[in-house]
């Protein structure tokens, strides 16, 4: 036996990979360059040596703060770039590599040309807007004043001459114009007229009331056009208004209320054609405006895109500067500050590999010194790190969302990949459902090219990321639905014809005494003639709850042997004796005896009442079994096992506390000075090196510990058991629901002669098996099978204490982490 | 209602309670301030709160960093913060909410009227505005000549119309009646928050009221100090104590008629609670009562998390934020202008 175990092939993913705790010593010369190429290489994970100190107090703050504010101005040409609408284009443009001093003046150009071309086109815009709304405002205040203009006396004059000599910038000193003030012998009705924010149009009249006690007349007129905020780039629509009023203090007033409220004014000549040759004279200066900012803009996006051509590469290459000095900033100077001094760990198999990149590193900075790499060891726990590929990933995921396993630990993914979706089919045993989750994860499988580059809602995210789980449930829920012949729970014969027909030709007696059996047996499955039947739902229920307690029985005798090769493996002889044989012993001589019964009861056909074995066997061995008899020598078995549970139960609660208190007083019994010893050692030990401290023996805490686990297990072993039970549960309620939508909606609706309610029907059923049966029985079927495997299964062996490898690389690196 | 907010209150504030206390976690702590203290320039301060919370907020800033750019941003952060809590809010909560602002109101109103008096532009002043205490019609504020214009034209609007009640006159605007009027909005704003506080009832009740009586009490003290050598009446100066807190009545009447620092001392020293404040200081001095005063709100701002189901957390939350950012800006000042042997004597400490 001991022999045939050593002998088995190593298992890929049963054991993490060996990792060692390595040291390098790097010229700081080429330090950065080492750096960058591990980072690549992606195989060493950096201890931070450095924990004590604030991020600003390292040695690379400065490095770090510069790519910092890079990636600052790469985000805001970004955001330009996509707030004018431009695609950074996809195809990234060849182009030597350039240095990143060289890209850090670029990028501090071109951030200052884009700062300058914006501030230009807002400039511009701004005059832009004020021409447009003193169009604007012309047009509609016109309005007002050609049909007040009978009552009104206005006083205002413009001087032509303003609009007539100067160049369009210096439009933008209309306000000023306006604000001059008006000729004070002059009385009576006067007006200013202007534009406002709708939204604040209302309270604008409001406080213009207020302010001069009603004696005002507000007029107003939505703008035709809207107007564009230069700064947000939002369209505002805007309200032209016009006030009349009279007295110099309310002309004041009215003007600070129109500052308060931004509220822009522009004078309107009262006379008609005035109005109309400085309109004209507006909208030429208008179109000139319009030409410059389109050339402007034009400008803009050329230089846009010319960034947007290498900005995908440029972003990457900061990202990737950052993160190599952010790990440098995880080394140690060493005492004649030339060298740095990192420690990190790697998997054994990657040492080669690592060296290799250190010698180029060397090589290409011609550096004078070599890099030197060499292994420590360490009394630290290594990292776990499973090579797992795109297929066995989502599994390791499963297991991982649970604990990482320790160093070297038994992984139960290697057994997840099989059990979990047969689990899974178990409960949802359907081949009609499975066919269409099996043509979902077709869909995700063959697209996966295109979807695994582009970025992905989170709900889809997680679908796809299990897809491979996705295409083993559904290929198991077509066999477990072929072996429950449920096809959207109507039975197909597929398999051959019944083994049951009616007893005569015109079969009225089927549903009251029953068929008769005529041939052999279905050959696969379950036939389909016990459906409909009177004792379909006992004949279902008793065969998939016994096929529970057998699959749950053998999962958890699973997850006891793998406990025992753990123990193998970390050569732990105590918890094989005393803890691994008493639980084997226990778990059998109860569930693994009731598994043998059912066996035993399928074979012979028997009559018996395991309900009643098993009860009686606790409550009085001795008795008789009477007609549930099953074999020769039950009764004598029944005690032996009996007692064996009973025996283990104390087996697998004292001896191993007892015996490690033992091995503990043995081990410092003559080493009275044991203790002055370590002290002296401890100076040995490099100061920020992983080497910790003997444990200290508290014997209490291990009994606690035992009798807890103990418990848990004797315990554990019923509940466990009866847990496997959802397996049936699940299976019921899937066939229940599904026999439900289709016999109480498809058919319902199938009787009327009617094509509406057939349609209805067809709706109704589709949807509810769409988002019902394909979607909420699949999660729920799913959390099932992944409490068995975290609960039932993995409490047996697993304790997944471990923590996840995560190697400096470049390819981890996202975007979103900036 | 009280002894029962447990069974009722999650209804509503719960989940804004969880909020709050997630805020409060990711309050500075006395090793993020040592961390800060010990920053050379600007930048090392940015990069060190880059990864706190205030993180998202300052990473995209260009790099000659200045103060006002830091305290901006923290500011935005805790208005984007109150803003959430206040959409997320209903009845009583909301109402709170806005109680708490109100402060900042009368801060407002008092920095756009006294800057208009002294000709300043208004822009310039809305900038200076903390973004707590805006309103809609803050900027028509410079229109105003008197209290009564200011009153009919702006205020009346705003939640602050009911404190304006007790001082309505004609007279023009001058920097003395401004002050006073900041300080009549700020007694009749405490007691009508103290009197709101009282009808929610219950823990909130309990725990605003020790908070507002230590506001009022705090106040009424810095009244006196400041109001010692000016031509207020000792009547005037009484009438701006708020009406309540643990002063009030009589340690009232002791501080209206006190002439100099040491006899407010000695009114203080009376009532325990200050005791500890005033026997820190040495006599004649009142540099430091400032910090002592905003030591001991912090104490009991902190104190306010140990009890649940109430609204003085969110309160506590804001005033804590805002020492906050008090914080950082001194520390900002003290590293920008390379006074770093001064950083201790402004900070005060949250946890």
């Amino acid at each position: 036996m001991e022999k045939f175990i050593e002998n088995l092939p190593p298992m890929d993913l049963m054991r993490s990979e060996k990792m060692t705790l390595v040291q390098l010593i790097i010229p700081a010369e080429s330090s950065h360059r080492a750096v960058s190429y591990l980072g690549e290489l992606g195989l060493l994970q950096f201890r931070d040596l450095n924990a004590d100190k604030s991020p600003f107090q390292r040695t690379f703050a400065n490095q770090v703060k510069r790519c910092a504010e890079m990636s600052r101005k790469l985000r805001f040409i970004k955001d330009q770039i996509s707030k004018a609408n431009l695609l950074s284009s996809m195809r990234p443009v060849m182009q030597p590599d350039i240095e990143l001093e060289e890209l850090e003046i670029q990028l501090a150009e071109h951030e200052h040309e884009l700062i300058e071309m914006n501030s230009n086109s807002e400039k511009l815009r701004q005059s832009y807007n004020e021409l447009l709304e003193f169009k604007i405002v012309l047009q509609k205040a016109g309005d007002f004043l050609v049909s007040s203009g009978s009552h009104a006396v206005s006083e205002r004059e413009l001087d032509e001459n303003v609009y007539s000599n100067n160049d369009y910038v210096e439009t933008s000193s209309l306000i000023e114009q306006e604000m001059r003030p008006g000729r004070p012998d002059q009385s009576g009705l006067r007006f200013i007229s202007g534009i406002i924010c709708k939204s604040k149009a209302l309270r604008f009249e409001r406080m213009l009331f207020r302010a001069t006690r009603g004696n005002m007349l507000f007029n107003q007129a939505p703008a035709d056009e809207d107007i564009v905020d230069p700064v947000s780039r939002e369209t505002v629509e805007k309200t032209v208004f016009v006030v009349f009023f009279s007295g110099e203090q309310a002309r004041t007033k009215i003007l600070k209320i129109c500052e308060a409220f931004g509220a822009n004014c522009y004078p309107v000549p009262e006379d008609i054609t005035k109005q109309r040759q400085i309109t004209r004279e507006v909208s030429l200066r208008l179109s000139d405006l319009e030409t410059t900012l389109d050339a402007g803009i034009r400008h803009r996006n050329k230089a846009l895109t010319s960034i947007g051509m290498h900005l995908v590469k440029w972003m990457n290459m900061v990202r990737r500067e950052k993160a190599v000095y952010d790990t440098l900033n995880m080394l140690n100077f060493d005492v004649t500050k030339k060298c740095l001094v990192g420690e990190g760990w790697c998997p054994i198999f990657a040492k080669a590999q690592i060296q290799a990149a250190l010698q180029r590193a060397t090589f290409d900075s011609s550096s004078q010194v070599g890099i030197i790499f060499h292994t420590m060891d360490a009394v630290e726990s290594p990292p776990t790190y499973f090579r797992t590929n795109k297929f066995t990933n989502a599994f390791q995921e499963i297991v991982d969302a649970y604990g990482v396993a320790g160093y070297q630990e038994a992984n139960p993914t290697v057994y997840t990949v099989i059990t979990f979706p047969f689990l899974f089919a178990v409960m949802f045993g359907d081949w009609g459902h499975g066919i269409c989750l099996l043509l979902g994860a077709l869909v995700l499988l063959a697209r996966e090219s295109k979807l695994s580059t582009q970025k992905l809602g989170s709900f889809m995210e997680m679908l796809f990321g299990g897809r491979y789980v996705l295409l083993l449930m559904s290929l198991f829920s077509i066999y477990c639905g072929l072996i429950y012949n449920e096809f959207f729970s109507v039975p197909y014969h597929i398999f051959g014809g019944s083994a049951y027909k009616c007893r005569d030709t015109t079969c009225k007696d089927a549903y009251t005494v029953g068929l008769v059996k005529y041939q052999d047996a279905y050959p696969f499955g379950v036939d389909p003639s016990w459906r409909g039947s009177r004792s379909e739902l006992p004949f279902l229920n008793s065969l998939k709850m016994k096929m529970s307690i057998l699959l749950g029985v053998v999962q958890m005798n699973l997850g006891i042997i793998l406990s025992y090769f753990n123990a193998r493996f970390f050569s732990s002889s105590l918890d094989i004796r005393y803890q691994f044989v008493p639980q084997v012993i226990f778990l059998n001589s109860l569930f693994g005896y009731l598994s043998l019964l059912i066996i035993i009861k399928w074979c012979t056909g028997s009559q018996a009442d395991l309900y009643h074995v098993m009860i009686y066997m606790f409550l009085s061995p001795t008795d008789n079994l009477g007609e549930n008899q099953l074999f020769w020598g039950q009764r004598p078995l029944q005690i032996i096992l009996l007692l064996l549970a009973l025996i283990a139960v104390p087996w697998m609660l004292f001896p191993k506390p007892f015996i490690l208190k033992r091995l503990h007083t043995e081990r410092f019994q003559g080493r009275a000075y044991g203790i002055l010893g370590t002290s002296e050692m401890d100076l040995d030990v490099e100061p920020d090196s992983a080497r910790q401290h003997h444990e200290e023996f508290n014997f209490s805490e291990v009994f606690v510990h035992q009798m807890i686990h103990s418990i848990e297990f004797v315990l554990g072993a019923v509940s466990n058991t009866a847990s496997y039970l959802r397996l049936w549960a699940l299976s019921l309620a899937h066939s229940e629901l599904s026999t439900v939508f289709y016999e109480k909606v498809l058919l319902l609706a199938w009787g009327y002669d009617n094509i509406v309610i057939r349609l209805v029907g067809l709706a109704v059923f589709a949807f509810a098996t769409a988002f019902i049966l394909l979607m909420m029985e699949t999660l729920s079927a799913f959390l099932h099978a992944l409490r068995l495997h975290w609960v039932e299964f993995q409490n047996k062996f697993y304790h997944g204490d471990g923590y996840k490898f995560r190697p400096f690389s470049f390819a981890s690196l996202t975007e979103d982490e900036d | 209602m009280y002894g029962f907010e447990a069974l009722t209150f999650n209804v509503d504030g719960g989940y804004l309670e969880a909020i709050v206390r997630g805020h409060r976690a990711g309050l500075l702590t006395a090793s993020d301030y040592n961390n800060l203290c010990q920053c050379e320039n600007l930048d090392d301060i940015k990069m060190h709160l880059s990864a706190t919370e205030y993180g998202p907020y300052l990473q995209n800033e260009p790099s000659p960093l200045h103060t006002t750019t830091i305290v901006e941003k923290c500011t935005l952060k805790l208005v984007d913060e109150y803003k959430h809590m206040l959409c997320q809010a209903t009845e009583p909560l909301s109402t709170f909410l806005e109680y708490i602002t109100y402060g900042h109101m009368i801060d407002n109103v008092v920095l756009i009227v006294t800057g208009t008096l002294h000709e300043r532009d208004v822009h310039e002043l809305l900038e200076k505005c903390h973004p707590l205490g805006m309103f809609d019609s803050i900027a028509t504020l410079a229109v105003a000549q008197n209290m009564r214009e200011l009153y009919r034209l702006v205020l009346v609007d705003t939640p602050l119309a009911p404190y304006f009640s007790e001082c309505i006159t004609s007279e023009d605007l001058d920097d003395m009646n401004i002050e006073i009027m900041r300080n009549t909005l700020y007694k009749a704003y405490l007691e009508d928050f103290y009197r709101f506080c009282q009808k929610l009832g219950g823990a909130t009740a309990e725990i605003m009221s020790d908070l507002l009586s230590f506001e009022a009490d705090r106040r009424a003290v810095n009244i006196t100090i400041n109001s010692i050598g000016t031509e207020l009446t000792r009547d005037d100066r009484r009438k701006l104590y708020s009406n309540f807190g643990l002063l009030y009545p009589y340690g009232h009447e002791e501080l209206a008629v006190c002439e100099d620092i040491d006899q407010v001392r000695g009114v203080m020293e009376k009532y325990p609670p200050y005791q500890s404040i005033f026997a820190k200081m040495s006599y004649g001095e009142s540099q430091m009562l400032d910090k002592a005063f905003y030591e001991e709100e912090v104490k009991r701002l902190c104190l306010a998390f140990e009890q649940q189901f109430h609204y003085a957390v969110f309160f506590a939350y804001m005033r804590l934020r805002e020492q906050e950012i008090r914080n950082l800006m001194w520390i900002s000042e003290c590293v920008a202008q390379n006074q770093k042997s001064r950083v201790h004597d402004s900070v005060v400490f949250i946890f």
